[in-house]
């Protein structure tokens, strides 16, 4: 089996494991790292599928990756701030429940 | 062409040194500077207008890197009308700002506000998926500060909601870009649209972008995360929210649809998007009406409002061209419509809200009295909201309705007039509160003048679309890779 395959099985995985944990956790920072975790794992299939079956490194997608990278950390920092303030008001680590939408 | 003689990384640059330059300076220059920015920001609009306009649509690698690499850019007659449109409510939103936020927090508003313009008009002129997928994020970051700028606790929960959902819809997004980078080896707009062949790989990217992005244009039943932050925010924030940002992700989704020819593949697909449009038309509707805030009311006519542009995507349809155009034409002068009647209208709603220092409906008492000048401002942006003739909104909605007719969807004609009636009513809803008169001594703050008259040009504007809806339906008509596509 192909290496870049197993990248890409892999980073199709971590996207699930996220996306599952971004849904069930009520609590802002594990909702945070599983957004972190969603981000890994499309960086993995990003380089991991297009790569696959070349044998080249493609630089194209590196670049992409290293883009979305930082952007992603920029997302954390700012996910970090508000959070942070959150608890600083309301002494929570979770919003309240929606009861009208 | 290079950088001197055209406007398109103007457009860029500006702004962006503009958010590095506002951080830096001391405070008492920092509105100085941004007024000198929104000047050369207007002209390079006006002169880019010029330019498509006489000689077609530009072209345009950031210092001369090609793509794939390079970051390329490109503007046609559509990409153009958003930049003028971003250029004007941006303008009349920053001098709104300039008069109604303190010295402090004016200060810090600018930098958010520049990050905001830049990355819209990075989006409006992106040439391929990824810069579209990087603008939207800086766009999420800049809203979702601004959003969080009110600095109190409901608007700091409203950010924070914002910020996960629209953090979720880009992740979405950018997986999608992935796959279609995979499949096809490409991600400049012009060559993925050459190359496009379905296949199980794109069908899934083509349903993670379209999730990603209704998400992030807040289409019924992902909406949740909308009235809150667009109701929450400082008002000239939720000027720029309602008219302009949920613009972007509507932009880049009408963009796929279009030039990927979604809609001739997947028009099943194409009336799941129009039920969902039809959802939010009803529901926002019916929700505007039993707000009780005079600033949710306007949030949730935004969700409705959302709902009418989403009706083109079922109207296009590869059989029948003529019904296509008059879709593809109502669509973009809806969203133009709802762009200024909007911002007006929050601007509007913010006077009302200063006079009375009440955001209530009910301590809006005697209000058209004391204030005609910017009941009026509210009234003229909900005539376009309506569809009342003469107005933006009436054109489009006159549009999509022949449309309707023509390729013989008449269900979607039932949706329209219905939503037509529910804005009414919660629009007339509105006015009622401000016709009571109570006999409770109030004491009212008067805005200043400059403040009403910023609202009242803007909603203006938009009954002014009803007059010249040939302009900007011309500038979407030119030559470019949206009308190729049409049928």
């Amino acid at each position: 089996m192909d290496t870049n395959l197993i990248f890409t099985l892999c980073g199709v995985g971590l996207c699930g494991l996220g996306f599952f944990g971004f849904i069930y956790h009520r609590h802002l920072l594990r909702r945070l790292i599983a957004f972190n975790l969603i981000g890994n794992g499309t960086f993995l299939v990003m380089v991991g599928f297009a790569q696959r079956g070349q044998g080249v490194t493609d630089h194209v997608i590196q670049a992409l990756v290293l883009t979305g990278i930082v952007v992603a950390v920029a997302a954390t920092a700012l996910g970090l701030v508000l959070i942070r303030r959150w608890f600083q008001l309301k002494g929570s680590t979770q919003l309240p429940e929606d009861d009208a939408s | 062409m290079n950088m001197i003689l055209s406007p398109i990384p103007w457009l860029l640059v500006i702004p962006l040194a503009g958010a590095t330059l506002t951080m830096l300076l001391p405070y008492h220059w920092r509105s100085a500077a941004s007024v000198v920015g929104i000047f050369t920001q207007l002209m390079a609009s006006v002169i880019l207008w010029y330019q498509v306009t006489h000689y077609g649509p530009q072209f345009y690698a950031m210092a001369d890197w090609q793509a794939p690499l390079g970051i390329s850019l490109r503007a046609d007659g559509l990409a153009t009308l958003f930049v003028l449109m971003s250029s004007l409510v941006a303008s009349a939103c920053a001098f709104y700002a300039h008069h109604y936020l303190s010295l402090h927090k004016r200060a810090n508003f600018w930098p958010l506000l520049w990050f905001l313009w830049a990355s819209l008009n990075g989006i409006w002129l992106a040439a391929d998926t990824f810069n579209l997928y990087v603008g939207l994020e800086l766009l999420t970051f800049a809203a979702v500060g601004l959003v969080a700028f009110a600095s109190d606790e409901r608007s700091l929960e409203a950010s924070i909601r914002y910020l996960y959902a629209a953090l979720l819809g880009s992740m979405a997004y950018l997986l999608g870009v992935a796959l279609l980078y995979g499949a096809q080896g490409t991600l400049a707009m012009d060559s993925l649209a050459e190359t496009w062949q379905w296949g199980p790989t794109t069908q899934v990217a083509v349903t993670l972008i379209l999730g990603g992005l209704l998400l992030k244009t807040a289409v019924f039943p992902l909406h949740t995360w909308l009235p809150p932050a667009h109701g929450g925010a400082l008002t000239p924030v939720s000027a720029l929210l309602s008219a302009l940002v949920i613009k972007a992700s509507f932009y880049i989704l009408l963009r796929f649809w279009i030039e990927f020819q979604i809609y001739q593949f997947l028009p099943s697909l194409s009336q799941l998007l129009g039920a969902l449009g039809a959802g939010a038309i009803l529901w926002g509707g019916w929700m505007a009406l039993r707000q009780t805030h005079l600033k949710m009311v306007v949030a949730y006519s935004t969700v409705a409002q959302i709902g009418y542009m989403t009706l083109m995507f079922p109207l296009l349809v590869a059989e029948n061209s003529e019904a296509s155009m008059l879709a593809y034409q109502g669509g973009i002068l809806m969203l133009l419509a709802h762009a200024f009647a909007k911002a007006g209208m929050f601007l509007a709603a913010g006077n009302l809200i200063f006079c009375t220092g009440k955001p209530d409906l009910v301590s809006l008492a005697g209000m058209s009295r004391y204030r005609p000048l910017n009941i009026f401002a509210f009234g003229l942006a909900g005539v376009s909201l309506m569809g009342l003739p003469p107005s933006g909104g009436f054109n489009a909605k006159w549009m999509l309705l022949q449309s309707s007719f023509m390729s013989g969807q008449w269900w979607w004609i039932v949706v329209l007039l219905l939503g037509s009636l529910l804005s009414a009513a919660y629009i007339f809803r509105v006015f009622a509160y401000t016709y009571q008169e109570t006999d409770a001594l109030d004491t009212y703050k008067r805005p200043r003048l400059s403040l009403e008259l910023i609202a009242l040009s803007l909603s203006g504007i938009s009954i002014l679309l009803g007059f010249a809806s040939l302009w900007p339906l011309e500038m979407i008509s030119l030559p470019g890779p949206v009308m190729e596509a049409l049928p």
